[in-house]
């Protein structure tokens, strides 16, 4: 803290204090947890608060976390420390030790692993960009936010976009269900309108039906042992129940089929199959079948156009996958640690002595290079007068830079600097 | 001008090359715009000699390969416009690439037939279409071989270096189809026009010259490719195998039928 206040002198900080899945059991994260009512009050609040300036809260189900910028950081977590507590009457003491505080950088840091998803607890997975992004717009849009929390936004959805780009980290699947969207995905390509079988129950079964709703699949089909159970379940996925016996039927006309039974026999077998191959007209059916004992007969991968996926296929896919991902996450965090250098450079330049500096030098290259092609266009100047037009250059940049470096320096001296320094750096446009 | 086109053309080979290890977007993107820059350089350099010599450009080795190459990079980015399937660039730039350097290798050689051939109507219906099916049906090869390597992955449940990089069963199949089609179509045309040239100079529809009983074979493997999917919905595997073994035919009547055998179409590839 003092190096960087030597450095710096003392100007806003960047602070971050939270908690995630790795800190802190499902139980003190349900507590802390905020829905957007909450969280928007909060902001209000915390913005009101003498030791922050800027405020942004961030809310899921694996994490919480207050990022803000203030002239004393550790002032500003104790607040926002206090502020959660009240407003979630769970004494202090009791998730004190869960949280993390980072200051300056290791926040910058924080910030960009998040939004990348390398923090998360299924690393790569894309929703976590979009949380954060809303999260930022709710705070643009009660004004919480300032020159530094915006400009480290923009860098981390920037930062996000390229981990996402450059590296593969969000490529793969890495559960059963992701899993059997993927191949599905490989096979049919648009899951658009696609009809579902499934069969049995259980809850990575229905996960996976779930994620095809939401491809937009198309019809779908539930077949169960008990009828009734299979009418509730179809009932949940807007579908329709079929019996057991009709599953031969269906088979003419689902393409993909989940089957997840107790059964100890093949539930579909190879004939069962090979019976209506011919009549799907060459069209592809995919069987995934999450059961143990297994309910669908393997060797119905050898026809033509089927593919059988088991349980331990699907578990090869994400192992696969996992062992690809953590090889993308090095990148990626090569990708963010770019950021961090990028982001603290930045920060160095909004004080006042490199601002000024840099202003002055920009305005005085402008001035060198106008005079001196101006000179080497004139002829039959004496030395005396050449000179006479060079200081009237110099002259010129001293009067121009005059007046902002005392607009930068008076509004230092007051609270806003960062704004004063964003404002000047933008207006010479020092930050290319 | 014909350096610049094949400049292009390999920029966009090696562009896709570095797409299909890299899986980066501005390669491919690069390739695509190569590509399109290699096929206008192309059409230009074709519509200037066109023009110069009152003839289409395809009187012997140098020159039908030249097309071949045109008609590849045309037939390509039809495709990849309606399609969208980026990964084929990595089959078509190579391949165009090649016809287009094979045809740089061959001398150019004086035209062997009297002018009247060349200015016909008919000649240049017969050249234009069955050129344009061809390259059709070349992309609906690559199609087929690219299905093969993803269906393979799939079922055998081994998802190596092409699984990540290949699109979807559906849209290859999909592409491979569209390709035949269109290819079959040309191809049909182009043999009719074929027939009626031969009727206005040699005055007769056929000679069952050897070149004329190859193409009668190839056009019948893709009638009956689909036939087969119309009927019987032969799609995927099988299709795939057909739609290679088909062009392989093709490829045999548009060359080795020229190199091996006699026939009236020789000089057209002479070198």
């Amino acid at each position: 803290m003092s190096a960087w206040n030597e450095r710096y002198g003392v100007m806003r900080e960047i602070v971050l204090t939270g908690l995630n899945h790795k800190t802190a059991p499902v139980e003190i994260r349900e507590r802390l947890a905020m829905n957007r009512q909450e969280c928007m009050e909060a902001i209000d609040a915390l913005r009101a608060h003498p030791h922050v300036d800027e405020v942004l809260l961030f809310s899921t189900c694996n994490r919480v976390e207050v990022l803000m910028a203030a002239k004393d950081g550790d002032a500003a977590v104790t607040a926002a420390k206090a502020y959660i507590s009240d407003l979630k009457g769970l004494p202090v003491e009791q998730f004190e030790s869960s949280l993390y505080v980072h200051h300056r950088e290791e926040a910058v840091r924080h910030m960009f692993s998040v939004a990348s998803s390398l923090d998360s607890m299924v690393v790569g997975e894309p929703q976590i960009l979009g949380q954060v992004k809303d999260a930022y717009y709710l705070t643009a849009s009660k004004k919480a936010s300032g020159p530094l929390l915006n400009r480290l936004m923009h860098r981390t959805f920037h930062m996000a976009k390229r981990v996402r780009s450059e590296t593969g980290i969000g490529d793969s699947a890495v559960s059963i269900s992701y899993a059997a969207i993927e191949l599905a995905r490989k096979i049919f390509g648009d899951l658009d309108g696609r009809k579902i079988l499934l069969v049995g129950a259980g809850e990575m079964a229905e996960l996976a039906v779930e994620h095809l709703i939401h491809h937009h699949a198309g019809d779908i089909l539930v077949a169960n042992r008990t009828l009734e159970r299979g009418v509730k379940l179809a009932e949940r996925f807007h579908g329709s129940a079929i019996s057991l016996e009709e599953i031969p039927e269906a088979l003419k006309e689902v393409d993909i089929i989940i089957s997840s039974t107790g059964s100890t026999a093949y539930v579909i077998t190879n004939d069962m199959v090979k019976q209506v191959i011919k009549s799907r007209k060459g069209r592809s059916i995919f069987f995934i079948d999450i059961a143990v004992p297994r309910d669908i007969d393997p060797a119905i991968n050898r026809l033509s156009n089927a593919y059988v996926y088991d349980i331990d296929d699907l578990k090869e896919v994400i192992d696969g996958n996992i062992v690809s991902r953590n090889a993308e996450a090095v990148k990626a965090t090569r990708i963010v640690e770019e950021g961090v250098v990028g982001f603290s450079h930045w920060m160095e330049g909004l004080s006042t002595v490199p601002t000024i500096k840099a202003m002055r030098s920009k305005v005085e290259t402008i001035a060198v290079d106008e005079v001196e092609k101006t000179l080497s266009g004139l002829s039959g100047l004496s030395d005396a007068e050449r000179a006479a037009i060079r200081r009237m250059g110099q002259a010129i940049v001293t009067k121009v830079v005059h007046d902002p470096i005392r607009f930068i320096k008076e509004g230092c001296h007051n609270r806003d600097e960062s704004h004063v320094l964003s404002y000047a750096r933008s207006i010479f446009n020092l930050d290319e | 001008m014909d350096i610049v086109t094949g400049l292009f053309y390999l920029a966009s080979a090696v562009a896709y090359m570095l797409y299909l290890f890299f899986q980066k977007e501005r390669f491919q993107e690069s390739g695509y715009l190569f590509f399109g820059g290699g096929f206008l350089c192309h059409t230009l350099t074709l519509i200037m000699a066109s023009i110069r010599t009152g003839y289409l450009p395809v009187h012997n080795l140098h020159e039908t390969l030249g097309l071949a190459a045109w008609a590849v990079a045309l037939v390509f980015l039809f495709l990849r416009q309606r399609y969208r399937i980026k990964i084929m660039g990595v089959y078509a730039a190579p391949l165009a690439l090649l016809a287009y350097v094979a045809a740089m290798q061959v001398p150019d050689l004086p035209p062997t037939q009297p002018e009247a051939v060349y200015t016909n109507f008919w000649f240049f219906a017969h050249v234009i279409t069955i050129f344009l099916g061809e390259a059709a049906l070349a992309m609906a090869c690559g199609a087929g071989i690219l299905y093969l390597l993803q269906e393979n992955a799939i079922k055998e449940k081994k998802r190596g270096f092409f699984y990540r990089r290949l699109p979807s069963l559906e849209q290859l199949d999909g592409m491979g189809y569209t390709s035949i089609v269109v290819g079959f179509s040309a191809l049909t045309l182009g043999l009719v026009t074929g027939l009626l040239y031969s009727k206005l100079i040699w005055h007769r529809f056929i000679s069952w010259d050897p070149k004329e009983v190859w193409s009668g074979i190839s056009w019948l493997i893709y009638a009956v490719l689909i036939h087969e999917r119309l009927v019987g919905g032969m799609r995927g595997r099988k299709a795939a195998w057909l739609a290679i073994t088909g062009f392989a035919v093709l490829l045999f009547t548009l060359f080795g039928v020229n190199f091996f055998m006699d026939g009236h179409h020789g000089e057209f590839t002479q070198f």
